[in-house]
């Protein structure tokens, strides 16, 4: 059936082929799981599931590793000892982590719908957000509606122009060329005489100077379009293929209530399995057992050890490859290959949602030129009076990510304000609290998400992923979809699939 | 004796920032040019502001009081390839600036190594 379903396009998407099935009995065996993030907890619940003796060692507080939201009285300490209060108001977050999830991770989905965490579309594409340079426009942002309409326009109308004159004759044939003026009239919007101007019927694309209302004087007026050369300069096209990924194609989710919902519910389901704050400091393995050594944070120079006869270990590299752990060349080597990308997220909350008040943007995002890179607005509470809480900075690596980490947090949310105030004049004025995450300052990760390169992919990656005597790894790291959870499930299913065969084939 | 580097850097337009300021570079490469401004925007996000490193789950070594800064060749390798955890920041940077963060942290935190590495031995490295 599900050979059937894959052959017709069906449930192919992530790899992800089912919810597991470990059969045969695995004889009262127990696994030590390292990390309690998505992949650790994963792990943990089908392990339980299937027969064996499981046990949880977490470095935090708290499950879910990165799946995490920051709300109102909680508060973060980052390496380098500040520690940031969340003064956020009741109902709202920041996902500090992840933040969005694509239709086809289905692992992720289906963990969803298992543990009841109710999803709510993620707003990635709107196209009354704002496109946005410091260096074009006078600084002004431009909507993505507008960009993208007359960037289509412009570029079909060169196009037309070019067959029409018998320049692409040799490339496409006497019928097709005809569909072709025919298709670009179409999808740029080009008058009957293949140009692209302003007017009404392009203002039905990229928005009107003044929309048609009812009444008096209510007539539309179309309004200019912007030039290609200024689009062209401008660099603002860049910010289009932002939405055009697969994997930020509609539709979207997002857990209501914040994405740490999902580690929540699978804390309910194998929190008793966990032991927190314990730091693993050393992963060693005999012919029989799999021995790991930690620290309890709360009550440092104790440290304790216990035993087991496989091990699940979730770790990221970026700690791993610091730990000592008892395993061959070929993974050690493996486990030293992969860096940290470098990614800082700030919440910002505001008095009041100007953006849908002032400015009709429900959702989405605008991308900048600016350090901030992204200002992504709510998906959720739409067209409610009250605060409400923007990602306000979301950098991934380049030497802004750097900046930004290197300062303190009052440094960061300064820098935010500066930066968007250039889009959203409100800004100052409505601001009323926030928080920053940097992610190399983060004591459980030291870095957002492995940045695997293809050399080093092609060299480590099945090393990596090898069982190596009793201990397996798990994790985003060990997965084709690095910084996304799927990655983290999936790794983490595939991981147990192939321990669960070694221990019941003994 | 302290070695006192890059001198002429401080004609250079944004070396003038002091350490304590914060920058934010114009593009995707760190425009900072004195080893301090470098240090204090790209390095100390992860050793922090005296070069003290930090630990949780895992750790950011130390640069202050490092015996392994002894050779320049050592750090050079290190800021170009990156190592473990640390992403090779080198790749955002020239060879000036390399060369004059390395010198940097060999001569500051309780460091005291010479004889400061040039522009063309982290070209070699690179
Ligand atoms: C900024 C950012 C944006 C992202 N955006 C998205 C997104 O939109 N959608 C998406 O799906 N994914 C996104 N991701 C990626 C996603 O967060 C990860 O892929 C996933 O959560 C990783 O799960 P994991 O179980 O592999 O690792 P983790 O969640 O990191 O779990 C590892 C666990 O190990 C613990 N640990 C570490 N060291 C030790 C130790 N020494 N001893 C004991 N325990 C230890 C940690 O505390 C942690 O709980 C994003 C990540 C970041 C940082
Ligand atoms: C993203 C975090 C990060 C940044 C930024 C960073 N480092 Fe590192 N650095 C590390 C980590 C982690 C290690 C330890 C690597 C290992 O396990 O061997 C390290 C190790 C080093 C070492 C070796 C220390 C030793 O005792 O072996 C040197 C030297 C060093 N870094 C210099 C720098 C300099 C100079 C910069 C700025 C250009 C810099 N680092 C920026 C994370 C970082």
């Amino acid at each position: 059936m599900y050979q059937a379903m894959t052959s017709l396009g069906y449930a192919a998407e992530s790899g992800y082929k089912g919810r597991i099935r470990l059969e045969g009995d695995p004889k009262g065996a127990s696994v030590l799981v390292l990390g309690a993030g998505l992949a650790g907890l994963a792990a943990a619940l089908e392990l339980r599931q299937a027969g064996y003796k499981v046990t949880v060692l977490e470095f935090n507080n708290r499950a879910g590793g990165r799946n995490w939201s920051l709300r109102g009285g909680d508060s973060y300490t980052e390496l380098g000892g500040a520690t940031q209060k969340c003064e956020f108001d009741a109902g709202l977050y920041l996902n500090p982590g992840p933040w969005r999830i694509p239709y086809h991770h289905n692992g992720l989905l289906d963990y969803c719908r298992r543990l009841g965490v109710t999803l709510e579309p993620f707003q990635q594409l709107n196209h009354n957000a704002y496109l946005h340079s410091a260096k074009a426009f006078g600084g002004q942002p431009r909507r993505i509606r507008e960009i993208k309409t007359d960037f289509q326009g412009h570029t079909s109308e060169l196009l037309a122009k070019v067959v029409q004159k018998g320049q692409l004759d040799e490339l496409v044939t006497k019928e097709d060329r005809e569909v072709l003026l025919e298709s670009l009239r179409w999808w740029g919007v080009l008058d009957r005489n293949y140009a692209y101007k302003a007017g009404l019927i392009t203002s039905e694309f990229r928005g009107y100077e003044r929309d048609p209302g009812g009444g008096l004087g209510a007539e539309p007026v179309a309004g200019e379009v912007i030039g290609l050369s200024d689009i062209l300069q401008s660099r603002l096209w860049r910010g289009l293929s932002s939405f055009a990924a697969y994997e930020f194609q509609t539709t979207m989710f997002q857990p209501v209530g914040g994405m740490g919902r999902i580690g929540e519910a699978f804390t309910r389901e194998v929190g008793d399995l966990i032991t927190y704050n314990a730091r693993v400091t050393r992963i060693a393995q005999g012919e029989k057992s799999v021995t790991v050594t930690y620290q309890d944070t709360t009550a440092p120079g104790a440290t304790h050890q216990v035993s087991a006869d496989w091990c699940v270990c979730t770790i990221p590299l970026s700690i791993l490859s610091q730990i000592d752990v008892q395993v061959g060349d070929p993974m050690l080597a493996a486990i030293a290959a992969v860096p940290y990308a470098s990614s800082v997220k700030i919440g910002l909350q505001f008095k009041r949602r100007f953006w849908e008040e002032d400015e009709q943007i429900f959702g989405g995002i605008s991308y900048t030129d600016l350090p901030i890179r992204q200002i992504s607005y709510p998906s959720n509470d739409f067209n409610t009076t009250g605060k409400g809480v923007l990602l306000g900075c979301y950098t991934w690596n380049g030497a802004n990510s750097y900046e930004l980490t290197s300062m303190s947090p009052q440094q960061r949310i300064e820098r935010a304000l500066d930066c968007g105030m250039q889009i959203h004049p409100q800004y100052r004025r409505e601001f009323e609290t926030g928080i920053s995450v940097a992610w190399h300052r983060s004591p459980f990760t030291l870095g957002c998400a492995g940045d695997w390169t293809e050399d080093a992919r092609r060299q480590h990656y099945d090393n990596l992923c090898q069982i190596d005597g009793r201990i397996v790894l798990a994790g985003e790291h060990a997965s084709y979809i690095p910084a996304w959870q799927e990655g983290a499930i999936l790794s983490a299913l595939d991981a147990i699939g192939r321990l669960h065969k070694r221990v019941v084939q003994g | 004796m302290r070695l006192v580097v890059f001198l002429t850097a401080a004609s250079l337009p944004i070396a003038g920032a002091v350490a304590a300021e914060p920058i934010l570079s114009p593009g995707f490469r760190f425009s900072e040019q004195t080893g301090e401004a470098l240090y204090s925007n790209a390095c100390q996000a992860c050793h922090m502001g005296n070069g003290e490193g930090a630990t949780g789950a895992g750790q950011y070594p130390a640069l202050a009081r490092n015996p392994k800064l002894e050779t320049a060749a050592y750090p050079t390798y290190v800021v170009l390839k990156g190592q473990k955890a640390m992403p090779a920041a080198g790749r955002l940077m020239t060879d000036e600036q390399v060369a004059a963060v390395v010198n940097y942290v060999r001569t500051h935190f309780g460091n005291d190594y010479g004889p400061p590495t040039t522009a063309e031995q982290v070209k070699q490295a690179r």
